[in-house]
């Protein structure tokens, strides 16, 4: 990896590619939900630069996620917390990283436990290489290629920065 | 009393309070501040136990406790089994632990036990396998420990803090094991006034013990309290010479609006239920301003579900996993 | 023909001996201590040195189970287990079933220690008939039948009108008549003392008076009948301060402590332990010490294991359905040793106590070795370690709190009548 990426650049990048996105699938008035605890600092984000009347979602997917049996609960559990009725919406799904695509099923199974909307639109800042399920984003602030064993992380909230680590 | 928990202090068993320590109980009731929200969805289930099996395993009758840890199961989507034994069936230990082996070959992972017995649930999780975890559901007059961190969870949700509050207990503490657990999570998670209040034979001896002030006049006991916890009178106090009557009873120690204006003016009272209105609490209590008695209620299924999820999330071996 | 036990340190509390001695014995019979008598000669020879050789144990109350409840326990299997323990007699309850209140049941029992030729039973017999509390046992013919004195077991009797005639009856034939103090009203449901550790565990509790309240009446009927009483398992400093003010009016009463209670308290409850359910229960520290003075003082003169064995299933339940008692008679000897060991009582008054004092409850000839008395002894190696296993214990009763507990002292012989019933192998 050469240089990492400015996390402001990115979320720009990624806004303007979110509105020529939205516009061409005629989603309008999206809700923004952002999943915990990355996924919801670049929501916000988001939601300021499209400039989104409804409030906020945030969803913690603790109780969705497919390896409770393995590791189990994690102990500091922030609820979700969608306050709006998602049926009939369309619905913006926002993460940092997006890796095995695991979390993003349990975002999914999640959001369709409060209804049933209209789309589901997945943007996230940084999509890696390394999936292990069907899913993609349909908008990323940048793509990654990058080795199995290493990582990349969103800090944040203040100041948001990609932290890199590389394995030897 | 480490029965419970595993080697790395995680919770394996809920039988008891006693020997917990406040973190572990906060982090009871942070977990089921989540699933609160959970039953105010359109779809009032998680994933999170799919595929596990509990058996609710009750000696004795309880329609409303056994209702809410099956509501609790079902929406951790887990597989639930109900089975009432009657406890004469089981007088003797043997089939017990018959029923126990044979639970256990249907692979149920968690047993929801109620007990007329104190000590049964220590009991049953001193012999179940190893892949088994053990909720206790009342067991005698030792442990209710589900029903008094339902109510430390009520408490918060109104006070907040435990750090300054006073709370009074009032009501049959001989025979009571939600009071014995309560007075244990009380004191665990910092309240530095625990009182009780009963006529002299509901009191079991050496209570001060346990770090609680005794009151035998209710006037006196719920003066300036935060927090009042009415318990049920059972009918059957009576005919053991305890009391002489449901009447005289509700004279000294019910509770009736009047008798709580001595209270703290933003005093919440709470019952375990079921209530037994115009014995021990009065119907304009119950369903008074103050009364926060089917809240408690609600978040009983949160903190079942808290618990369950906690007791089952205990792999054998840690390794981490993201995704 | 006759055998000598050579080298042995003699302990016999009743004779003051303690000493290096030799003990011959012929015919089942002591016949001489040291030096040995004139025309004696002997078959067999045992040395023992560095042992110490006191009169055989005396187990004041054991339930044996046989008959009616051999799934518990059986005359053979305790009598092997008593010997193993250095007991060679064992004074047997008379809650079996059928209860001993008639002499063929008596006899049932004798026929069956007989046949075992183990240890000595003897029989206590029951104090009223089914030990139902209402009507007088045929305490004559049972007497008659070898009875050794008249108890209503664990049965506790409500009406005191029955309590005073039976002591007047008793009295009548000169039986010792043991009394175990324990008001049944106050004693409905209960499971643990009642005190910190009960209340804190929710478990009914058995408060401190429904031991001395039954006490109380029954010294003041001993006094008012005169008849020669024997309190079983004292377990209340209170208990203690009136049999000791009892005994100091004169009157003619002995008491008794199981030894667990010298040894644990209400806190090795706390895990719901159902092996330390006992009754009457394990109480606080106070009276633990002051059932201790009472033993170091000489007011509870006789120590006791309060042998009751069970079968596994009548442990394995929560604590408030599980059986009482524990299985003792293996642990009799070393308990007793321990307190020596504390500094609580010598090695001579130890050994008194059960010997020399429990004899005396009955009248028994046993208990010293005196020329002349049967040749019942017991031989231990007083510095020997061992561990009490479940695997280790004889007795068919395995419910014992104290497995894993490290003990000092171990019987090597055992003789009942002179005949050699116990030897440990690699002594």
């Amino acid at each position: 990896m050469k240089e990492i990426p400015q996390v402001e650049a990115l979320l720009e990048a990624m806004c303007a590619e979110l509105r020529d996105f939205l516009a061409s699938q005629a989603r309008q008035d999206p809700l923004v939900v952002g999943i915990r605890t990355g996924g919801v600092w670049v929501a916000e984000g988001v939601r300021s630069r499209l400039g989104v009347a409804d409030p906020m979602g945030e969803l913690n997917i603790n109780f969705y996620r497919d390896d409770f049996t393995r590791i189990g609960l994690h102990p500091q559990v922030q609820p979700s917390m969608l306050p709006f009725d998602v049926d009939g919406r369309h619905v913006l799904l926002v993460d940092d990283v997006l890796h095995t695509g695991r979390t993003i099923r349990a975002a999914m199974n999640e959001i369709f436990d409060y209804g049933r909307p209209a789309s589901i639109t997945l943007a996230v800042l940084v999509e890696r290489s390394g999936r292990e399920l069907p899913i993609r984003a349909d908008v990323a602030g940048t793509r990654l290629s990058l080795r199995p064993q290493d990582h990349i992380k969103l800090t944040g909230p203040e100041p948001l920065a990609l932290e890199f680590k590389q394995a030897r | 009393m480490n029965l419970q928990l595993t080697e790395d202090g995680r919770l394996r068993h809920f039988l008891t309070i006693e020997g917990l320590d406040r973190p572990l109980l906060t982090r009871i009731l942070d977990t089921a501040e989540s699933f609160v929200g959970v039953g105010e969805r359109a779809v009032k289930k998680v994933p999170l136990l799919r595929g596990k099996t509990i058996a609710n395993l009750f000696f004795e009758p309880s329609t409303r406790t056994r209702s809410t840890f099956e509501l609790a199961a079902k929406r951790l989507s887990a597989d639930l089994l109900n089975l009432s034994v009657s406890a004469s069936a089981t007088r003797k230990g043997e089939s017990l632990m018959d029923t126990l082996r044979n639970l256990e070959a249907m692979q149920c992972e968690m047993f929801v036990v109620r007990h007329e017995a104190s000590g049964a649930a220590h009991y049953i999780a001193s012999h179940v396998a190893p892949h088994v975890s053990v909720i206790n559901a009342g067991d005698g007059r030792h442990a209710h420990p589900t029903q008094a961190m339902l109510d430390m969870f009520t408490i918060r949700r109104h006070k907040e803090r435990f750090e300054h509050l006073k709370v009074a207990i009032v009501g049959d503490l001989m025979h009571s094991r939600v009071a014995r657990s309560q007075i244990h999570a009380l004191s665990i998670l910092g309240v530095p006034e625990i009182r009780v209040v009963a006529p002299r034979t509901l009191i079991p001896p050496f209570i001060e013990n346990m770090g609680v002030h005794v009151y035998t006049r209710l006037n006196r006991g719920l003066k300036d309290v935060d927090v009042v916890i009415m318990l049920r009178l059972q009918h059957e106090r009576m005919d053991s010479g305890l009391l002489p009557s449901e009447h005289e009873y509700f004279r000294y120690y019910g509770l009736t609006e009047e008798r709580l204006a001595v209270a703290d003016d933003n005093v919440i009272v709470m019952h375990p239920g079921p209530m037994n209105r115009g014995v021990e609490i009065d119907s304009d209590v119950a369903d008074g301003p103050h009364s926060v008695i089917l809240q408690q209620v609600t978040y009983g299924i949160a903190i079942r579900m808290a618990v369950m999820s906690m007791c089952l999330g205990n792999p054998p071996a840690v390794e981490g996993g993201e995704g | 023909m006759g055998t000598s036990i050579r080298g042995g340190w003699v302990v016999d509390p009743a004779n003051g001996i303690d000493e290096q001695l030799d003990i011959h014995v012929e015919d089942g019979v002591i016949v001489g201590l040291g030096p040995s008598p004139a025309n004696f000669e002997v078959e067999r020879e045992y040395h023992v040195d560095g042992n110490v050789v006191c009169p055989g144990l005396i187990e004041l109350r054991a339930s044996l189970r046989e008959p009616g409840q051999e799934h518990k326990a059986t005359i053979a299997s305790e009598s092997r287990a008593a010997v193993r323990g250095g007991i060679t007699t064992l004074c047997c309850t008379p809650d079996t079933d059928p209860v001993v209140d008639t002499p063929a049941v008596v006899e049932l029992i004798h026929q069956r220690a007989g046949a075992v030729a183990c240890a000595r039973v003897e029989v206590q017999g029951a104090l009223t008939q089914g030990l139902e509390g209402s009507r007088l046992s045929q305490m004559g013919a049972l007497r008659d039948a070898g009875c050794i004195g008249v108890s209503n077991a664990y049965r506790v009797m409500e009406n005191t009108e029955v309590v005073r005639r039976a002591m007047e009856y008793a009295a009548t034939f000169g039986l010792t008549i043991l009394l175990f103090p324990e008001d049944p009203w106050l004693a409905q449901d209960h499971a643990a003392h009642e005190g910190a550790v009960g209340t804190r565990l929710g478990l009914p509790g058995l408060a401190e008076t429904a031991e001395t309240i039954t006490l109380a009446r029954d010294l003041l009927l001993v006094e008012a009948s005169g008849v020669r009483a024997h309190i079983c398992g004292l377990s209340t400093a209170r208990g203690v301060e009136m049999v000791a003010q009892a005994r100091a009016r004169g009157l003619p009463v002995t008491a008794d402590v199981a030894l667990p209670n010298l040894f644990l308290t209400e806190m090795d409850v706390t895990d719901f332990n159902s092996a330390c359910k006992v009754r009457p229960p394990l109480r606080t520290q106070r009276d633990r010490e002051a059932l201790r003075q009472g033993v170091h003082e000489g007011t509870i003169a006789t120590l006791c294991s309060a042998h009751q064995p069970h079968e596994p299933d009548a442990k394995q339940a929560p604590f408030t359905e599980a059986a009482p008692g524990i299985s003792g008679l293996e642990t009799l000897l070393v308990l007793t040793l321990r307190l020596v060991d504390e500094g609580l009582l010598t090695l001579q008054q130890a050994i008194s106590r059960v010997t020399y004092e429990p004899a005396r409850v009955f009248g028994l000839e046993a208990g010293t070795l005196s020329p002349g008395r049967p040749a019942d002894i017991c031989v231990f190696d007083p510095e020997r370690h061992w561990m009490l296993t479940r695997e280790r214990l004889w007795s068919e009763g395995r419910n014992t709190p104290f497995i894993g507990w490290e003990f000092k002292g171990e019987v090597t012989h055992t003789f009942v009548g002179g005949r050699l019933v116990y030897h440990l192998e690699d002594a």
